[in-house]
C-alpha cells in the first residue's frame, strides 16, 4: 500500500484529515530549502510536497513564481530534489514530489521513478499532465510502486473525475477552484462537491488545494476532504528579507495554526467518514 | 503514415502535440473542439467567415513577383504570397476572425490572447471590436518596449493590455499568463491562441483557419507561372502563416517546404529562436514539439530582433514535418533578416514585417544554392506574412537612419 495512503487512513482514524504542505527545493537556498522542509514536518505538516522549481509555472500565482525564481536564480537543479527527499524522508512525514511535467520529461522518465523511489520519495503530484498523456508516467510509476497524484477541477466531468480517480494512486488532488495557487478570502464554495463528486466516481482518497492559508479554512475543508493542501500560505513568510531564522519561525507559525485547524475540524462530531 | 498529409487532425502529429495541460482547462478545450468540429460542418460558418475574408480583411491577398529583388537572388523567379496587405497588416486576422466567430458560438462575452510582435494582439482587439467582446491582451513587457505602437493600436481599439513582468517578459510569458486568466475566467472567456502550437485543438484548428493562404497562394502561382513553385518559404516562429501556406502543397512531392526560424545574434552563439533547428522534443505551453530547453528541461531565452519570432518553441505539426523531412528548416540571423528587409523596401518599394524578412533572407539563400547547382528557372514562393510599419523604429536604429538625438516616437509612446 501506499505509504502516503496509510497516513491518510492513520489520520482519518484518529478522526481528522492530514495536512499536506508544500514547498519548491532551492528556496531561499538548497540547505535552508531542507531546513524549512523540516521545520514544516515540525511544525505538523503530516505530508511534504516538495516542488520542482520550473521555468514556466503556468498553475502557480505570484507567491511561488517569486520562490521559484530565486530557487532557479541560485542554480537549483533538478536532481538537488533527491538531496532534500533524502535529508527528510525520514522524518515520519511521507515525501510527494509536485513537478510540471517537461523537467521529468528531460531526465528521464523511467530515470526519474528510478531515482525518486532509491531516494526514498513517496510520488509525484504532476500539475501539467493529465492521465490521457501519461501513460509512460503510469508505467514508470507502477513498476515501482510510487504515488500518481492527479489533479481534478470543478470544471471535470463525471467521465474524466472516473479516469482520474482510477488512474491515481495516493490521493486525488481537488482543485478547489478554477485558478492558479494563492492564498485566498475563501475556499470555493464547490469544493465540497467535487470532493463528494470525486469519491462517488471511484476515489477511496480526495485532498483538497488552492486558495487553503488560514486555519479555520483548513478546518472547514478538512471537514469533508482527507488532506488540505497548503502551499503559497508556507511560502510567504520565507518571501521576505529578515533574518532566516525569524522567517523560518513565522512560517512554523502559520503550519501551527493550521495543523490546530485540521485537528478542529471534526472535534466534537465523531464521525469519522 | 497517413496517405495525405493535408488537413491532419490532431491531436497528434506524430509523436507530437497532445494536452499538456491542467486538468481544469480539458473541458473548455473539449467545449472549444466540440464547437470547432460543428462550424466545420456548418455552411453558415464557412459563409460567414467567406465574406468577412472578402469584405473586411479583403480577400484574396494577391500574389507579386518581385524580379528586382530576384536579382540578388542567383535569378530566381520569387513570387510573394502578400499576406502584408491584409487589414490589420498580417496573416494573424485570418486566424482571428475565425476564432471570433467560435467565440459568439460559444456564447462567450470575453477573449483574452497572447501577443509578442503586437500583430496577433492587435488582429484580436480589431475583431473584438468588430464582434463587441471584451478583450484582454497579455504581452510581455520587453515586447510593450519594443512595439509601443501596437500597445496604444490595442488600446485605440479597446483592448486592454496587460504588460506581464514575469520570467523573461517576452511571449512564452505573455502565454503563461492568458494561461493563468484561462483557467481562472474560463466560464466566461474564450482563448484566441495566436499560433498553430499549444494544446489540442489549437494547432489544428489555427492552421485550418490559416490554410486559405496556400489554397489561394497555390491556385495563384498556377495561374501566374502556369505550374508549382520549387520551393515555398515561409517564416516561422510558432509557425502559423508556415503551416497555413505549406498545408495546400503537403501533397505536391515535388514541392520543397522550408521554414526560416530566428537565428538571432547566429546558431552558433546560442542566442537566437531556432527551436526545431537547435532543440529538443519537449513539453511547453501544453504540448509536445521540439522547444529549446536545458539538460534540466527548463526552457531556454530565446533571442530574435524579431517579437514574433522570440519564442522557444514551435507548433506540434513543425515538429512531426521536420522528422519525416517533409519540410526543412534553417536559421536566418538578425543581420541576414534585416539586410533582406532593405533590400525589399529598395528594390521594389514593399516594407516587409522583420518576420516576414527571414523569409526573404532564406528565399535569397535557396536561389543562390539553385543558381550553383545550375538550376536556372528556380520559382521561389515567398508568404509575406506582415507589414514592416511596426518595425520602422527598429529599422531606424538598426541602419541608422534618425539623429542620434532623434526621439523614436514608438519608444516614448508608451512610457
Amino acid at each position: 500500500m501506499s505509504a502516503t495512503a496509510r497516513r491518510i487512513d492513520e489520520l482519518k482514524a484518529e478522526g481528522r484529515a492530514a495536512l499536506i504542505g508544500y514547498l519548491p527545493i532551492g528556496f531561499p537556498t538548497l540547505a535552508q530549502s531542507i531546513e524549512a522542509a523540516r521545520t514544516l514536518i515540525e511544525s505538523g505538516a503530516d505530508i511534504l510536497e516538495l516542488g520542482i522549481p520550473y521555468s514556466d509555472p503556468v498553475m502557480d500565482g505570484p507567491t511561488i513564481q517569486s520562490a521559484v525564481n530565486v530557487a532557479l536564480d541560485g542554480g537549483t537543479r533538478v536532481r538537488d530534489v533527491f538531496t532534500v527527499i533524502e535529508a527528510v524522508a525520514g522524518l515520519g512525514a511521507p515525501v510527494l514530489v509536485m513537478t510540471y511535467f517537461n523537467p521529468v520529461l528531460r531526465y528521464g522518465v523511467d530515470a526519474f521513478a528510478r531515482d525518486l523511489a532509491a531516494a526514498g520519495g513517496a510520488g509525484l503530484i504532476t500539475p501539467d499532465l493529465i492521465p490521457d498523456e501519461g501513460a509512460e508516467w503510469i508505467t514508470a510509476a507502477d513498476a515501482r510502486d510510487l504515488d500518481k497524484v492527479f489533479l481534478v477541477a470543478p470544471s471535470s466531468t463525471p467521465q474524466r473525475l472516473a479516469l482520474t480517480a482510477a488512474a491515481s494512486r495516493g490521493f486525488v488532488y481537488a482543485a478547489s477552484t478554477m485558478g492558479v495557487t494563492g492564498e485566498r478570502a475563501t475556499v470555493g464554495a464547490g469544493a465540497e462537491q467535487l470532493v463528494a463528486a470525486t469519491r462517488a466516481a471511484g476515489a477511496a482518497r480526495v485532498c483538497v488545494g488552492l486558495g487553503v492559508s488560514r486555519p479555520e479554512q483548513a478546518a472547514e475543508v478538512g471537514r469533508y476532504a482527507d488532506g488540505v493542501i497548503v502551499g503559497s500560505a508556507f511560502v510567504k513568510p520565507l518571501l521576505g528579507d529578515g533574518p532566516f531564522a525569524d522567517r523560518l519561525a513565522a512560517m512554523s507559525a502559520v503550519a501551527q495554526g493550521l495543523a490546530a485547524g485540521v485537528r478542529s475540524a471534526r472535534t466534537g462530531a465523531g464521525q469519522t467518514a | 503514415m497517413p496517405e495525405s498529409l493535408q488537413n491532419l487532425q490532431g491531436p497528434y502529429f506524430g509523436e507530437y502535440g497532445g494536452r499538456y495541460v491542467p486538468e481544469a482547462l480539458v473541458a473548455a478545450l473539449d467545449e472549444l473542439d466540440a464547437e470547432y468540429r460543428k462550424a466545420v460542418a456548418d455552411p453558415a460558418f464557412a459563409a460567414e467567415l467567406n465574406e468577412l475574408h472578402r469584405s473586411y480583411s479583403g480577400r484574396p491577398s494577391i500574389i507579386t513577383e518581385v524580379p528586382r529583388f530576384a536579382q540578388h537572388a542567383g535569378g530566381a523567379r520569387i513570387i510573394l504570397k502578400r499576406e502584408d496587405l491584409n487589414h490589420t497588416g498580417s496573416h494573424k486576422i485570418n486566424n482571428v476572425l475565425g476564432q471570433a466567430l467560435l467565440t459568439k458560438r460559444l456564447g462567450k462575452k470575453r477573449v483574452i490572447a497572447e501577443t509578442g510582435a503586437g500583430q496577433h494582439g492587435v488582429a484580436t482587439a480589431t475583431a473584438a471590436a468588430l464582434f463587441d467582446l471584451e478583450c484582454v491582451v497579455y504581452m510581455g513587457e520587453e515586447d510593450t518596449r519594443r512595439q509601443a505602437l501596437n500597445v496604444a493600436r490595442m488600446r485605440l481599439l479597446g483592448a486592454e493590455v496587460i504588460s506581464v513582468t514575469a520570467g523573461t517578459r517576452t511571449l512564452k510569458d505573455a502565454i503563461n499568463e492568458a494561461m493563468r486568466d484561462w483557467v481562472t475566467n474560463v466560464d466566461t472567456t474564450n482563448y484566441v491562441f495566436g499560433t498553430a502550437a499549444g494544446p489540442h485543438p489549437f494547432p489544428t484548428m489555427v492552421r485550418d483557419f490559416q490554410r486559405i493562404i496556400g489554397v489561394e497562394a497555390r491556385q495563384q502561382v498556377l495561374d501566374l507561372a502556369g505550374r508549382l513553385p520549387d520551393v515555398v518559404a515561409a517564416c516561422v516562429g510558432g509557425g502559423s502563416n508556415a503551416i497555413g501556406i505549406f498545408d495546400a502543397f503537403l501533397d505536391d512531392a515535388g514541392v520543397r517546404l522550408v521554414g526560416f526560424e530566428a537565428g538571432g545574434d547566429g546558431f552558433e552563439t546560442g542566442r537566437h529562436a531556432s527551436s526545431i533547428t537547435g532543440g529538443m522534443a519537449g513539453v511547453l505551453h501544453g504540448a509536445r514539439s521540439y522547444l529549446l530547453q536545458d539538460e534540466d528541461g527548463q526552457t531556454k531565452d530565446s533571442h530574435s530582433i524579431s517579437a514574433g519570432l522570440d519564442y522557444p518553441g514551435v507548433g506540434p505539426e513543425h515538429s512531426f514535418l521536420a522528422d519525416i523531412k517533409r519540410a526543412e528548416y534553417f536559421p536566418i540571423t538578425d543581420s541576414e533578416a534585416m539586410e533582406a528587409l532593405r533590400l525589399l523596401c529598395r528594390t521594389e518599394g514593399i516594407i516587409p514585417a522583420i518576420e516576414s524578412a527571414h523569409a526573404l533572407a532564406g528565399a535569397i539563400k535557396l536561389g543562390l544554392e539553385a543558381q550553383a547547382a545550375g538550376r536556372t528557372d528556380e520559382l521561389i514562393l515567398v508568404n509575406l506574412s506582415g507589414r514592416g510599419d511596426k518595425d520602422v523604429g527598429t529599422a531606424a536604429r538598426w541602419f541608422d537612419l534618425v539623429d542620434a538625438d532623434a526621439d523614436l516616437s514608438e519608444e516614448g509612446a508608451d512610457a
